[in-house]
């Protein structure tokens, strides 16, 4: 849709009423034993295994997404019902040089490639490089693309040049599904994150996303909970479901729990599915492996019990 | 990739397809354990034992499934007279301890509600039927925190109430909505000044008044410090009428708190009493929206709704009402309803089947009059008395669900269009207990918050509480404030002869004049003297005088008999006065103060004559009592900017202002002891304050101060800011102290006619001070005067602002 500079400039945020909406969310609901066991597959469903570091070689690429392909051990999914066929990775995120190797390495797994792309993670670099930056990667079989928007231009009230920015990704990515990257932690206030999450949504996200994971401060809930809203609040003017992606700080399962009742609770059960809600993590998997391991034994369980991602 | 829309096999499998709650019980084995089953039957806690007492056995069950939690019993009149006998035999020991004594026992209650939380929690859940989650997170650890908090002002007393002692045996009356909090916001401010209590928790819910009682007693508390009779509002009525009981602090419905008002009359026991309410809930378009639909579901479904603060009354600005009303709509569909045990509710089970019907019937009502009562489609436990949030749209103003207090999960939303109008709305209600504000604009928020008629505002959140920040009302949500420097004042008095340093000089004594005036030759023009009413001298409307006479009987002059109807034409020309007066400014205020006292002295040999002539006085005495008005004059002029609030530190990021607010319209009886200063010291303190007055001279001596109304006319007092009637009391003060648009009577005189004072008062619950130990001469200002007149004559009013970006 069109640039709309009113709902932009009117979107209001008050942060301490989202910060106390975030202390209480988690603790009004509270997801036990077997709901706990089935709610933390599913965030496993949900997760962008993700890997995004300067020593990425083919070799740690192909084990994260072997790791994508069965992220939870046969045995504990058998003793919980669930087949396996059902628990994989939502996605594998890496940077645009590991984009081949992981492709090949998802073949037949129908788990896509998620590349990060437009300078991430400053996005700063000239906006044509970006833009073939994208293509390049779509042309390489990643059908998502994380794309990261210019911070400054947020910070400085330029929507029309965010507006720009996005709309070219979106025109790039082509049929490629794409995820904006607001950098929260970079953007000053919570109202600068809502109005971002508005203008990424009207140029065309299909997700808005917290953050690279490289910022100071990442994904936290009262951030997600402003997100959800201003998703919930493109449905309702536009019937178009946008989706959420927490990245950057999420490391237990009790985590996960706490984002997942945030969807729930301010999305609705609509948005509980990995084609609108992801999660993008790294060492996350581990700890949910565990929680589940003890809720099939009734012991504590350990890191190295399970396959390293 | 798709997932299974069937879901067959385990239930980690149904709960991956379909992420729903499933239970998440809290266990009550430990409660049980404590309640042996159901087995338990409790007595009464008094004087460090438990007794059982000859009083009916009842019953308390869990309102949510019906089961039996424990018996005990009503106490009676003999349970009541052994638990004041522990409590006053406990008194002198108690006191004997010292602050920092009393600091350490309230220091350990604090501690062991915390090491014992969970317990208190669960057995709350159970007898109330709260969500477990909010006695957990809210109720036991605020509890915790006034004995913290309290124990802080044992440490300090001596140091920061200087000149005030203890009040004596306390009765304290609880209610079923918060029980233990309550009875942490009854029990440690009263038993840190020094005092020892008789506490009467509420027949629904006594369980863990009677935990604590043990808790209490286990740790060391001294015998008799705290008693706890059980019982219904019989046993409460026995504990109010007890003659040895010092005060009583109330919390409950404003009816009862009216009946307890009126017994209480002319006994001379303090009295504070917080009650019902029906708090604004105020969304401006500036708001943000969904901040705001939390705050309404933290508002009135917190508790089920059974909260005496509870935003119950939705104003919406016209521009976004329709978005309000959707995305509140949208968001009660999330609610869910369900057993006070499960940590995955919202809202539990009203208290009582008594209550879910009286819920009901306001529903049904508001039905019949025309309102829209919307409620969520989400399942409700049918057992157990469970009732789902509710949402009234388009009822007519006049409409009990708009008017009264509901006191269950009901919201009523009525709309304005200006900021004027919305607080004109939010104020037009006899209660004034809380007040929430919505708007990212801090101006609008700043110029709204003391507008608003209530005890607590809070903007961009609600329902926040603390033990650091007084609690309590304005108007007909009753009286006195519990929390904070502003509570412990309900639990102490000015201890009797100790008036601080100035005030060691006695008043001048009424010798029969030596050297008087000579009276006026026969002859002389006649003197017309009239009440002063809007600014303008009036004639008394039932046209007849007055002959006043001197000691000696001798007649001196004729003064206006005042009536009803003068009382209503000076009550009105207050009520005008009254916005415009508060509002003004300290420094303003002082001016005027200062010009009054300027004006008196360049007077003050006429007005020393007519003391001597009028009321009998010798020289030094006229003299004396003269320069002592002229004194006070400059006391309450130099308060007028300096009676500061304060910002209190609550254990949130926000500000609590704590700001002193006029009360408004105050009545004042004067004495005949001083004429003069008597009169001009109270009209003083009343103006500092931003107070408006309405002043009943001295029955027997009221020509001084007719006389200062010539003065007070050439010193800039604006029109009606003080109204002054002569005439006798008891034709003038009861009308006074029956009239529903005065805020506050003091009265100087103490006498049987107070009693009838406090008793007319129960009306519209305004505030009486009778003066009855003679904590304020004004024939001798004392250095202790002006701050307890200052607050005498305002009300703490605590905002709370919470900041972020």
């Amino acid at each position: 849709m069109p640039l709309d500079l009113d709902a932009v400039r009117g979107a209001r945020v008050n942060r301490s009423a989202a910060d106390h909406r975030a202390a209480t969310l988690t603790t009004r609901r509270s997801v036990k034993k077997e709901w706990q066991a089935g709610w933390l597959l599913r965030a496993v469903t949900m997760i962008d295994l993700t890997t995004l570091a300067g020593d990425d070689t083919d070799g740690r690429v192909r084990r994260l997404c072997g790791k994508a392909r069965r992220p939870v051990r046969s045995d504990l999914l058998a003793a919980l019902g669930v087949p396996a066929s059902e628990v994989k990775a939502a996605a594998v995120c890496v940077y645009h040089a590991l984009v081949p190797t992981a492709c090949e390495a998802l073949r037949g797994s129908g788990i896509p490639v998620a590349a990060v792309s437009t300078g991430f993670p400053a996005g700063l670099s000239p906006f044509a490089t970006r833009l073939t930056e994208i293509r390049e990667s779509v042309a390489a079989g990643a059908e998502e693309v994380d794309v990261v928007i210019t911070r400054g231009s947020v910070l400085r009230g330029g929507w029309e040049r965010l507006y720009d920015e996005v709309a070219g990704f979106r025109d790039a990515c082509g049929d490629a599904h794409m995820k904006v990257i607001l950098g929260v932690g970079e953007l000053g206030t919570l109202a600068n994150v809502k109005r971002a999450a508005i203008v990424a949504m009207m140029a065309g996200a299909d997700f808005v996303k917290t953050s690279t994971g490289k910022e100071t401060v990442n994904a936290t809930l009262p951030t997600g909970i402003i997100l959800a809203r201003a998703i919930r609040d493109y449905f309702r003017a536009t019937g178009i479901r946008v989706g959420l992606k927490a990245a950057g700080g999420l490391k237990t399962a009790r985590d996960a729990l706490s984002w997942l009742v945030l969807v729930k609770e301010e999305l609705g059960d609509a948005w509980m599915h990995p084609h609108l809600f992801r999660i993008g993590a790294s060492s996350l998997l581990a700890d949910i492996e565990r929680q589940l391991e003890h809720h099939v034994t009734g012991r504590y369980s350990a890191f190295h019990r399970h396959p390293m991602g | 990739m798709t997932l299974a829309r069937e879901a067959p096999g385990s239930l980690v499998r149904k709960a991956f397809v379909n992420p729903d709650y499933g239970p998440a019980p809290e266990s009550d084995d430990f409660a049980n354990e404590w309640l042996r089953d159901g087995q338990r039957g409790f007595g009464h806690f008094i004087g460090g034992r438990w007794t059982g007492g000859e009083g009916e056995v009842q019953e308390t069950r869990c309102p949510a499934d019906g089961r039996l939690l424990a018996t005990f019993r009503y106490g009676t009149a003999e349970d009541i007279d052994r638990a004041v006998a522990s409590a006053r035999e406990a008194l002198p020991g108690w006191q004997e301890l010292g602050g920092h004594g009393r600091a350490r026992h309230l220091y350990r209650l604090a501690r062991q509600l915390q090491k014992r939380s969970r317990l208190f929690s669960v057995v709350e859940s159970l007898d109330n039927g709260k969500p477990v989650r909010e006695s957990r997170d809210l109720d036991i650890p605020l509890a915790a925190r006034h004995f913290y908090h309290h124990a802080g002002w044992a440490q300090l007393l001596p140091d920061e109430f200087p000149g005030y002692e203890p009040v004596g045996v306390v009765g304290q009356i609880i209610p079923w909505n918060f029980p233990l909090l309550m009875l942490a916001w009854k029990v440690a401010p009263a038993l840190a000044a020094g005092n020892t209590v008789v506490l009467k928790p509420a027949e629904y819910t006594p369980l863990t008044a009677l935990l604590f009682a043990e808790v209490a007693d286990e740790t060391g508390l001294p015998p008799g410090v705290l008693n706890v009779v059980t019982g219904d509002g019989a046993t409460g009525a026995g504990l109010v009428r007890h003659p040895d009981i010092a005060k009583v602090a109330f919390t409950g419905s404003t009816g009862v708190g009216r009946e307890i008002r009126r017994v209480t009359a002319g006994t001379g026991k303090q009295l504070s009493l917080e009650l019902g309410g029906k708090s604004p809930f105020v969304v401006f378009e500036s708001a943000d929206l969904d901040a705001a639909v939390e705050g309404v579901v933290d508002g009135v479904w917190f508790n089920q709704g059974q909260v005496c603060c509870a935003g119950s009354r939705l104003l919406v600005q016209e521009s976004v009402e329709e978005e309000m009303h959707d995305r509140l709509r949208e968001r009660m569909e999330r609610i869910r309803v369900g057993h006070p045990l499960d940590k995955a509710i919202d809202m539990g089970a009203l208290v009582d089947r008594v209550q879910m019907d009286r819920v009901q019937g306001y529903l049904e009502a508001g039905e019949a009059d025309g309102a829209a009562i919307w409620q969520p489609s989400g399942p409700v436990p049918e057992d157990g008395l469970f009732m789902p949030p509710t949402l009234c749209t388009g009822a007519p103003v006049s409409s009990s669900i708009v008017t009264e207090e509901i006191f269950g999960p009901v919201l009523v939303s009525l709309t304005f269009r200006t900021p004027a109008e919305a607080v004109a709305l939010a104020n037009d209600t006899r209660y004034g207990l809380a007040a929430s504000i919505w708007t990212e604009d801090l101006s609008l928020a700043l110029e709204v918050a003391p507008a608003i008629k209530a005890g607590t505002v809070w903007v961009n959140c609600t329902n926040l509480f603390d033990a650091a920040s007084g609690f309590g009302g304005y108007r007909e949500s009753g009286f006195g404030r519990e929390g904070g420097r502003e509570g412990m004042w309900e639990y102490l008095k000015p201890v009797a002869g100790d008036r601080g340093d100035e005030g060691a000089t006695k008043g001048p004594t009424r010798d029969p004049a030596s050297d008087a005036v000579p009276p006026p030759p026969r002859n002389r023009i006649d003197r017309t003297r009239k009440h002063w009413i809007g600014g303008a001298q009036k004639r008394p409307d039932g046209g007849y005088s007055l002959t006043v006479t001197d000691p000696a009987g001798t007649p001196v002059a004729e003064v206006p008999r005042g009536n009803r109807k003068d009382v209503r034409n000076a009550v009105e020309a207050a009520a005008r006065a009254r916005a415009a007066w508060a509002g003004s400014n300290g420094h303003l205020r002082a001016q005027i103060l200062y010009f009054l006292a300027e004006n008196l002295a360049v007077r003050g040999r006429e007005f020393a004559d007519e003391l001597i002539r009028s009321a009998g006085v010798d020289r030094a005495a006229a003299g004396a009592e003269v320069r002592a008005a002229v004194q006070t004059l400059f006391t309450f002029a130099a308060w007028a900017d300096k009676h500061d609030g304060r910002v209190h530190s609550t254990p949130f990021r926000n500000v609590t202002f704590a700001m002193n607010e006029a009360v408004g319209t105050v009545a004042i009886r004067c004495a005949d002891r001083a004429p003069l200063a008597g009169v001009a010291g109270p009209i003083a303190a009343a103006l500092s304050q931003g107070n408006v007055a309405v002043v009943v001279l001295p029955e027997r001596y009221p020509i001084p101060a007719l006389d200062l109304v010539q003065v007070m006319e050439t010193s800039d007092i604006p029109p009606g800011a003080v109204n002054i009637l002569s005439g006798i009391h008891r034709e003038v003060v009861p009308t006074l102290a029956a009239h529903d648009d005065v805020d506050q009577v003091w009265d100087f005189v103490a006498d049987d006619l107070s009693g009838d004072t406090e008793r007319r008062s129960a009306g519209n619950l305004k505030r009486v001070w009778v003066d009855r130990e003679g904590a304020v001469d004004w024939l001798a200002p004392s250095g202790r005067d002006g701050e307890l007149l200052m607050r005498k004559g305002t009300r703490v009013k605590n905002i709370w602002v919470p900041y972020g970006v």
